[in-house]
């Protein structure tokens, strides 16, 4: 059964302000039962006030083997970070 | 005790639950899919935390030093007052969604006379448990129209699981000397009222599942006054097995 059904992204609202975050996935006929199972399996123990569904295969994600040139170059280049600033001591939380 | 008629009215709607709960408990672990037996282990859940509220309040009542678990686990089979059609097996999942669905119509109907009831202890529990049967109700019901509609095969078990159980629908709407009593005083709702309303929800849900309302003439009753099919001996087995070994054990 579970294999003749496609695989769906969970995303999930936690609060009221905040952004939906990843849950995890789960299998589902459709939008409608995607969303219910979501409900189930996500949010039972009161982690939500929103959810939102994809279908995985309309993801498109990154290849790992081009990690190489796409992630790497940035590693070097502490300069981009906004650690070089200095902060007049009034200014508290940054 | 303060009064009979009041503690056989908790049980008439607890017993429900309760055995309706059971019987989806036994699922919990064999749902098939991951998602559906979490959706049927959570349906049971909120099943079973209604009825601790409802024994809770009926041990309150009985002044006999009673608690919620003697009610639950403790009683003889005939001092069950469940109606047929929640101890009815697990025979397929479609048995298992339509026996819900066609409780839960009932279900709902009764909470949402009952939040009015001159019993505030019992208008606040069925306050609370609208909306968690709201959901079963949806849950059960997209079920049954995706089944209905769906391959030959399942459009057939989906029929013959209806066909099975609607023999057991009309001793919902049955009034027991204590449903009467208690209906009369404003405490109770009068159920054979929302009969008209649970067949016509019915009968439009199968129709938009492709299904076929049964004809059936024949009723079977017995339920509501202890009087229980043989599935019922089976199932209590396993529920009170617990208690019976190791009396008044706590988890």
């Amino acid at each position: 059964m579970d294999n003749n059904w496609p695989l769906w992204e969970i995303f999930v609202r936690s609060k009221n302000g905040l952004e939906h975050r990843h849950f995890g996935s789960l299998h589902a006929a459709d939008e409608d039962m995607a969303l219910e199972n979501a409900r189930d399996v996500y949010t039972r123990r009161n982690e939500g006030v929103s959810i939102w569904v994809v279908k995985s295969s309309d993801i498109t994600a990154s290849n790992p083997e081009n990690n190489g040139e796409l992630f790497e170059p940035a590693q070097d280049k502490v300069y981009r970070h906004p650690t070089f600033y200095k902060l007049p001591d009034e200014i508290k939380h940054m | 005790m303060k009064s009979e008629h009041l503690y056989n009215y908790i049980l008439g709607i607890a017993d429900n639950s309760l055995i309706l709960g059971q019987r989806l408990g036994e699922l919990c672990g064999h749902g098939p899919s991951l998602e559906t037996d979490i959706a049927g282990t959570n349906i049971s859940l909120d099943l079973i935390g209604q009825t601790r509220s409802y024994y809770q309040y009926a041990a309150k009542i009985s002044g006999e030093n009673k608690t919620e678990d003697d009610i639950a686990f403790l009683r003889l089979e005939r001092g069950y007052k469940n109606v047929l059609l929640v101890e009815q097996p697990n025979t397929h999942f479609g048995y298992v969604m339509g026996r819900q669905y066609l409780f839960d119509v009932f279900h709902l109907l009764l909470l949402q006379e009952l939040q009015f009831s001159k019993d505030q202890t019992l208008a606040a529990i069925a306050k609370k448990g609208i909306k968690e049967v709201s959901y079963h109700k949806r849950f059960s019901g997209d079920w049954i129209k995706r089944l209905g509609d769906g391959t030959p095969e399942s459009t057939a078990k989906m029929q013959e699981a209806i066909d099975d159980l609607w023999p057991y629908t009309q001793e919902l709407f049955d009034m027991t000397d204590a449903d009467t009593a208690m209906a009369q005083e404003g405490i109770g709702v009068d159920v054979s009222k929302l009969k008209e309303s649970y067949y016509k929800q019915v009968k439009t849900l199968l129709t938009q599942a492709t299904l076929e309302v049964p004809q059936s003439t024949y009723f079977s009753r017995g339920g509501k006054n202890g009087v229980h099919s043989e599935h019922m001996g089976y199932l209590l087995a396993d529920l009170q097995y617990m208690q019976r070994t190791y009396p008044n054990m706590e988890w």
